[in-house]
């Protein structure tokens, strides 16, 4: 509907700009939206997405530029005079009210009541026809939303953008909670919305996703947009992953090294199970192998990698490292055995936030540099600094808060932290969820490099191409069984996905 | 405040090329350091101090008087030391104030006297102790392995202990009559009561451990990320029972000083202390979610109290007016803190 003949855009913003004390954040960015249209903004973490984002939904004033909405010149104030334009923001961290129903959700703000007493039939009646326009009518206006998996809140999220009358959507990585499943649904809620005429800003830096359900791309670096209104269907890869890191990335996967044949097998899982969550588990590690688990979300995965690493017990099986048994159910036998973990959930399982680096790099093993229980605070800091160096850790400062930095060098901190323990088994869950293109190649190459040090690795990503792209050996887990052990030379993002769909329906 | 740290830390990314965060200037890093945190207490004090100089110059600036302030802050500021271990690693503990009094009464029944008096003074002190360890084990035990939330824990025990001190004692006023006991813990060393010098020593070596020592840096991960201290091979329940220990112990500690003090166990001995530490704990800076603590704050804290009830005393003013200081003191206190924290903390997301 864009080619040729030019519609109006229903945003038009240019040269924005916006510091914060010394950081320049944008330092100009343009960004044009036509109604109906699905705009995906790239762009590394730290590029501006986010502040883009926050100006466009009324959170902060920009020092420059122009934000024209159907044809105007606007200043959005705040968020209420956002939405009174029709720009309805999805956030990430969905600001969602887990007590209340959905209804109440969506109505949050904007009561339906008469006189102050609420009109909840009314309300129920509405977010029904709501649901139904963002085709899930079969969800009960009345649930909880706490009761809801992300996907769902994100449904009721989009519920409250309609009932706003949003003309403009925005949505920031709203498939970083999703598993495949689930994305190809939100895919589905996003094609009805634009069938309705309302535009979508799609904040993303998963290409394979933009290339699905964009139509055209704003890339931002530096504070900047780099490119404006790209077409999708024309643009190749490459392109974009120049534009977005002003570097051209040849393979995002280092070559596999395969272990030697004799290597011996450092991790065996045996029989491993989990009443009601996983069966019959059963794999050998050895050192320098990298063993993929795929499957989708519920598959019981990640719950394998916790059980061996003795954060669930488990009902029945074994798990030994270097020929002895692990004692069941401990996490602190796992760690003194010499497995380490890097938790799914980086933020809320893995790291002290508010610590320092080099806290959290020691957190596993602050007591080994101790003398008679005296912490060595000192040696503590060089080991970091050492890590840090040759981690390529941004920024290079043992001291700094863990919490200012990146997904990316978050993630290189708890890599750091086993790589200081001595890990001989790394059970990796989720490596680069949230760590944006140019570092994801960084941590690739990282777990290469413990591979190849003799290290084996388990490793869980609900991105399939991650795991075949990484893993020497690829277990395929539907509903806690495993249903086929491959290597990972023999199989496709296709096949897998196959094996999958297919494991789970029988 | 908190949305705009979120952006500005997503927009400072880790990318070479980008322009240098500005180094913090000194004052900025004095503010945000430990210094920086304290100067708000420190200011506080003074003026706290000023005012008692105003209103009763000749009685309140006499060594003797500042020595009644730090007596009196001493019994509360050895709970409130065990205290705030507990409050950094994300727990409360209510029943304190319950298990001074239960181990003042415990120490002072006719039996452990008779025994006191035959062997040593030094029993009762031991009794004392392993009363209040005892009680504090069992909270522990029963927050870390019975997964009872900490609050519901020490309230049962607060409850509990106080009316086990009640049944002991047969609310009966037990008086001290071991001499040597007396003469013992209401010494003065180098002019300073004895009281005095256990405070001091409590508190130092409760700065030793929570920063210098493996067990500080514990509670600290425990409290700041309880999940992530876990899987990180850090025995948490072990150490949440050893903190709740601590905190008895520290009650214990509490229940001597108290008899030496009024020379006398009763039940209801400590009576609303657990409050009173709370409240210096978290005026000292010590969050209440755990992750971060401080025991000079608390010093602090525990010594503002002390020195606003004394002001107020010299003025003979009521108890119901210094009532309602304490609290305006420690809404603004706590404002001030956040006031600090916020801008001596970097970006945070």
């Amino acid at each position: 509907m864009f080619d040729g003949d030019h519609p109006a855009p229903l945003l038009d913003v240019r040269g924005l700009t916006k510091s914060f004390g010394g950081v320049q954040a944008l330092r100009g960015v343009d960004l044009s939206v036509l109604p109906g249209e699905v705009h995906c903004v790239l762009g590394q973490n730290g590029a501006g997405k986010s502040t883009l984002i926050k100006i466009l939904s009324g959170a902060y004033q920009p020092d420059g530029g122009t934000i024209s909405w159907q044809g105007n010149a606007v200043t959005i104030a705040n968020p209420v005079a956002a939405l009174g334009l029709g720009i309805a923001t999805m956030y990430q961290e969905l600001d969602v009210v887990d007590g209340l129903s959905i209804a109440e959700n969506v109505f949050l703000g904007h009561e339906l009541a008469t006189g102050g007493v609420l009109r909840g039939g009314e309300a129920r009646r509405r977010t029904r026809e709501l649901l139904t326009r963002l085709g899930h009518g079969s969800m009960a206006p009345g649930r909880e939303v706490g009761s809801l998996p992300a996907a769902g809140k994100q449904l009721v999220s989009m519920a409250r953008a309609l009932s706003r009358d949003a003309r403009l959507l925005i949505m920031d990585e709203p498939s970083a909670v999703l598993d495949a499943e689930e994305v190809k649904n939100l895919f589905r809620v996003v094609r009805e919305l634009t069938a309705q005429g309302i535009a979508v800003v799609y904040i993303s830096h998963r290409l394979e996703e933009i290339r699905e359900i964009g139509d055209r791309i704003t890339v931002i670096k530096d504070g900047s947009s780099t490119a404006v209104g790209l077409p999708v269907a024309e643009t190749p890869t490459p392109e974009l992953i120049r534009l977005m890191t002003g570097r051209t990335v040849a393979n995002v996967f280092p070559p596999a090294t395969p272990p030697a044949a004799a290597a011996e097998a450092v991790l065996t899982v045996t029989d491993l199970a989990v009443r009601g969550v996983f069966e019959g588990v059963s794999f050998s590690v050895r050192a320098g192998e990298i063993v993929g688990l795929a499957g989708l979300v519920g598959s019981g995965r990640s719950e394998v990698l916790e059980t061996v690493y003795g954060a669930r017990r488990p009902t029945a099986g074994s798990v030994t490292v270097a020929g002895r048994a692990l004692s069941p159910g401990s996490v602190t036998a796992a760690v003194d055995a010499g497995v380490g973990l890097s938790p799914e959930e980086r933020k809320s399982q893995g790291l002290l936030l508010s610590e320092p680096i080099y806290r959290n790099v020691t957190l596993a093993t602050f007591p080994r540099f101790a003398r008679a229980s005296l912490l060595d605070e000192r040696r503590e800091r060089e080991v970091t600094r050492e890590q840090i160096e040759s981690l390529e850790l941004r920024p290079a400062d043992p001291d700094r808060q863990t919490g200012t930095l990146s997904g990316g060098n978050q993630q290189k901190i708890l890599l750091a932290r086993w790589l200081v323990h001595g890990t001989r088994v790394l059970l990796l869950d989720e490596p680069t969820r949230g760590v944006d293109v140019g570092a994801r190649a960084e941590i690739y190459a990282l777990i290469r490099q413990l591979a190849a040090a003799g290290t084996a690795i388990v490793l869980v990503s609900s991105e399939i191409e991650e795991v075949l792209g990484l893993a020497d050996r690829v277990l395929i887990l539907a509903d806690g069984r495993v249903l086929d052990t491959r290597n990972a030379s023999d199989l496709t993002e296709h096949d897998v996905l196959d094996l999958v769909l297919k494991g789970s329906a029988a | 405040m908190s949305e705009q740290n979120t952006t500005v830390s997503s927009s400072v990314p880790p990318v070479i090329d980008r322009p240098k965060e500005k180094p913090d200037s000194p004052l900025r890093r004095f503010l945000g350091g430990s210094a920086g945190r304290n100067l708000g207490l420190v200011i506080a004090l003074a003026l706290l101090i000023g005012v008692g100089a105003a209103t009763a110059g000749d009685r309140f600036l006499t060594v003797d008087n500042m020595l009644t302030i730090v007596r009196y802050a001493s019994i509360i500021g050895v709970i409130s030391i065990g205290m705030t271990f507990v409050i950094t690693a994300g727990g409360i503990d209510l029943s304190v104030g319950s298990v001074m009094g239960l181990s003042s009464v415990v120490a002072t029944l006719a039996a452990v006297q008779l025994a006191a008096t035959q062997s040593s003074w030094i029993l009762m002190v031991v009794v004392a102790l392993a009363v209040g360890t005892a009680a504090g084990l069992v909270n522990g035990v029963v927050i870390a392995y019975g997964n009872v939330v900490a609050f519901m824990a020490t309230l049962a025990m607060l409850v509990g202990a106080r009316g086990l001190a009640e049944l002991v004692s047969e609310r009966r006023t037990l008086i001290v009559n071991v001499a040597e006991f007396l003469s013992a813990t209401r010494s003065n060393i180098l002019g300073v009561p004895l009281l005095i010098w256990i405070f001091v020593i409590v508190a130092a070596a409760g700065w030793f451990l929570l920063n210098r020592t493996t067990f500080g840096r514990r509670t600290v991960a425990i409290g700041g990320n309880r999940e992530a201290a876990r899987l990180a091979g850090i025995k948490v329940r072990r150490h949440v029972v050893a903190l709740y220990v601590l905190s008895g112990f520290t009650a214990g500690i509490a229940a001597v000083m108290m008899l030496a003090r009024t020379t006398s166990g009763t039940s209801t001995h400590g009576t609303l202390y657990e409050l009173d530490a709370i409240a210096a704990v978290v005026v000292g800076g010590t969050l209440l979610v755990g992750g971060r603590g401080t025991i000079v704050g608390t010093v602090f804290g525990v010594l503002i109290f002390a020195t606003l009830t004394n002001v107020f005393t010299q003025n003979n003013l009521s108890t119901s007016v210094q009532a309602v200081a304490k609290g305006a003191i420690i809404v603004l206190a706590v404002l001030l803190q956040q006031r600090f924290a916020s801008r001596g903390s970097r970006r945070t997301d």
